[in-house]
């Protein structure tokens, strides 16, 4: 199979499930069969709202889930190599190197009391074994420019950066040793609208220069369409919907990607009343049998209830799980 | 958010608006500059014995001896004064001790968590349930009663405490996203709990630092009074064990007693006042305040102190 793509892919997640442990209660099951890839220079969103499993993914990969959190099935391939069977020595000399991580939150992924550039230079410090103080201002300093914070701001302290270079100072240090894969995790939350837009500009631009490969999670639409070229719908730990940009916003087949978007303000019908979707995302420890989004799902249906739905292939780049885009011959993808 | 954690600036400027804490830290400057000027401002050499006659004893405060003389007619005021030395080194150095053991033993527990904490923490329990001055007692019993082993012992039995808060407050911190980061940029253990954790236990640390003082001078004091101290040092509590022991009580002779007594008073007093000032300053619930409670499936999801409730429900 391997032989017939052309390019192999950067990352590639093959049904990957996750589980929350909580011993005598029985595991939740947080993540069900979730396939992708990612190719180089490409970027990716993963949408859903809160609690869909969307960090616990991002954990997953990187293999930092906490303590309660076990990997149960599938496979996580970067370049081929397997994530999953590394040594935990072997995966953290790979953590950033390779996957490095912007995280959600810039205020708190940066310890108050230690200086912003001290803390971009830990990696270069822990990976490359620089240790030289001029070299490590020298490395530092570039990193910053690169973002667009002046060379002087790297001996302040976190809370003496605003908000947006907070979260620009966390993309320098996502870019510290040069990473083939940048996991975005809510990198424009918290922000304003205008600081937010600067932020995805300079993540695109970033892209572009350094041939990145970005996975971008996010509950907002509308980054995603900014910067990704595919989207993948999760819901309730299960992939709901997955195709590229365009497909995603015009000919959304999931009921639940569809009231995503009716959830989302369409600039082009203003008058339009947004559309909430009713209830909330299922309890891990409480799923329902059939399909996870049945409870919420406006075009249920009886089926739904008792099965899971399979992921169907409806082109070879658009894929979703639901009953209702089964082919008619009956042949799952 | 930037107060609690900002540095020691902020800790400093909350510690000068609190009267008690400032009073505290005047009284523990003046019993340090006392015990560092006491060659200076003793009017007599330690230990000089003026002609020891019935009459050199136990002489009551005069102009000569402002404090009057002791037992063996040695002047009061200088006793105490180099007094001061020995009980704030053996403060000093023994609370150094127990910081440094429970600020080690607390933030290794606190932070790998799992049997290496049960073990710590059993140790800790049962240093914790063992009277101290009854086995400090016996210790210094056993061995020589010299100034070293006082502080060793009551440095090796003081850290109880301060194991626990530290454990209590690593544990907070090392939920904190920044903890995450640095794993995820590849940092191990010893370097997060060095470079991470450290820094921000560090005031807790300093804090329990002041409190263990003065409990080490007490602790100093109770053995020197117990007839356990270190014969070749005077420390206040040896003035109160020979003054004790030798009649000043049946002489009327208060000053001998009444001396050492206020200086350990005026000491422990200054530490606990200023020790929790400190506490105040530096309360752990403002480090922490933004902590999720459930640290198994909602650990990255909390309200960020920067932002609006409504777009800080994060994702998880």
């Amino acid at each position: 199979m391997a032989y017939e793509m052309v390019k192999p892919p950067l990352l590639e997640v093959t049904r990957l499930g996750v589980d929350y442990v909580d011993p005598p209660r029985p595991p939740a099951a947080a993540l069900r069969e979730i396939t992708f890839t990612v190719q180089r220079g490409e970027a990716l969103g993963i949408v859903g709202e809160s609690g869909c499993g969307k960090t616990t993914l991002m954990l997953a990969l990187m293999r930092l889930l906490p303590a309660a959190g076990r990997i149960v099935a599938g496979s996580v391939r970067l370049d081929g190599v397997e994530l999953l069977d590394l040594d935990a020595q072997a995966m953290a000399a790979l953590r950033w190197k390779r996957i490095a991580m912007i995280f959600q939150g810039a205020m708190n992924a940066l310890n108050p009391v230690r200086t912003v550039g001290d803390q971009i230079a830990e990696a270069i410090r822990l990976h490359e074994g620089v240790t030289a103080r001029r070299t490590l201002d020298r490395r530092v300093e570039e990193l910053l420019d690169l973002v667009g914070i002046a060379a002087n701001r790297r001996a302040h302290y976190p809370f003496q950066y605003s908000g947006g270079m907070r979260q620009r100072a966390m993309i320098a240090m996502a870019l510290a040793c040069s990473p083939d894969l940048i996991i975005a995790d809510e990198p424009t939350t918290a922000l304003d609208v205008m600081i937010q837009a600067q932020i995805l500009q300079l993540l695109a631009e970033l892209r572009r220069r350094l041939n990145l490969s970005i996975l971008l999670v996010t509950h907002d639409l509308g980054i995603v369409a900014e910067l990704c070229d595919r989207v993948l719908v999760m819901y309730g730990g299960v992939m709901a919907e997955s195709a590229d940009v365009d497909t995603i916003y015009n000919a959304p087949v999931h009921p639940y990607t569809q009231a995503l978007l009716q959830a989302f303000p369409d600039p082009t019908r203003p008058a339009q009343k947004l559309a909430a979707i009713p209830g909330a995302p299922p309890r891990l420890n409480d799923l329902p049998p059939g399909c996870r989004f049945a409870p919420r799902c406006p075009q249920v249906f009886a089926r739904c209830r008792t099965a899971p739905p399979p992921v169907y292939a409806i082109t070879p780049a658009h894929a979703a799980s639901c009953f209702l885009v089964e082919p008619t011959e009956g042949g799952a993808a | 958010m930037e107060q609690a954690t900002g540095g020691y600036r902020g800790v400093w400027r909350r510690l000068r608006h609190n009267p008690m804490g400032m009073i505290g830290l005047t009284m523990l400057v003046g019993a340090v500059a006392v015990a560092v000027l006491a060659p200076w401002l003793s009017p007599y050499a330690p230990d000089t014995v003026t002609r020891v006659t019935i009459m050199d004893i136990y002489q009551p405060p005069s102009p000569v001896h402002w404090l009057g003389t002791d037992d063996a007619g040695r002047d009061v005021l200088t006793n105490f004064l180099y007094g001061a030395r020995v009980s704030l080194t053996v403060g000093f150095f023994a609370s150094f001790i127990a910081v440094t053991i429970g600020g080690l033993l607390g933030i290794t527990a606190g932070f790998l968590g799992g049997r290496i904490e049960a073990v710590l923490m059993r140790f800790t329990d049962i240093m914790l349930v063992i009277p101290d001055l009854p086995l400090a007692v016996v210790i210094v019993a056993l061995t020589k009663p010299s100034l070293t082993n006082i502080i060793l012992v009551i440095g090796l039995l003081g850290w109880t405490g301060t194991a626990r808060l530290v454990r209590a407050q690593t544990m907070s911190i090392k939920q904190r996203k920044f903890v995450l980061r640095a794993r995820a940029v590849g940092a191990g253990n010893r370097y997060i709990m060095r470079r991470h954790i450290f820094p921000l236990v560090l005031p807790l640390m300093v804090v329990n630092t002041v409190l263990v003082i003065s409990l080490a001078i007490l602790n100093e004091s109770t053995l020197s009074f117990l007839g356990l101290g270190d014969p070749a040092t005077l420390s206040w509590g040896q003035m109160l064990n020979y003054a004790f022991t030798r009649g000043a009580m049946s002489a009327g002779a208060w000053w001998a007693l009444i001396s050492p007594g206020f200086g350990i008073v005026w000491v422990v007093l200054a530490c606990t006042l200023l020790g929790q000032a400190l506490e105040q300053a530096l309360n752990p619930r403002l480090l922490t305040h933004h902590l999720a409670a459930d640290r198994t499936l909602t650990s990255l999801r909390r309200l960020q102190p920067d932002q609006a409730p409504a777009s800080g429900t994060g994702t998880q």
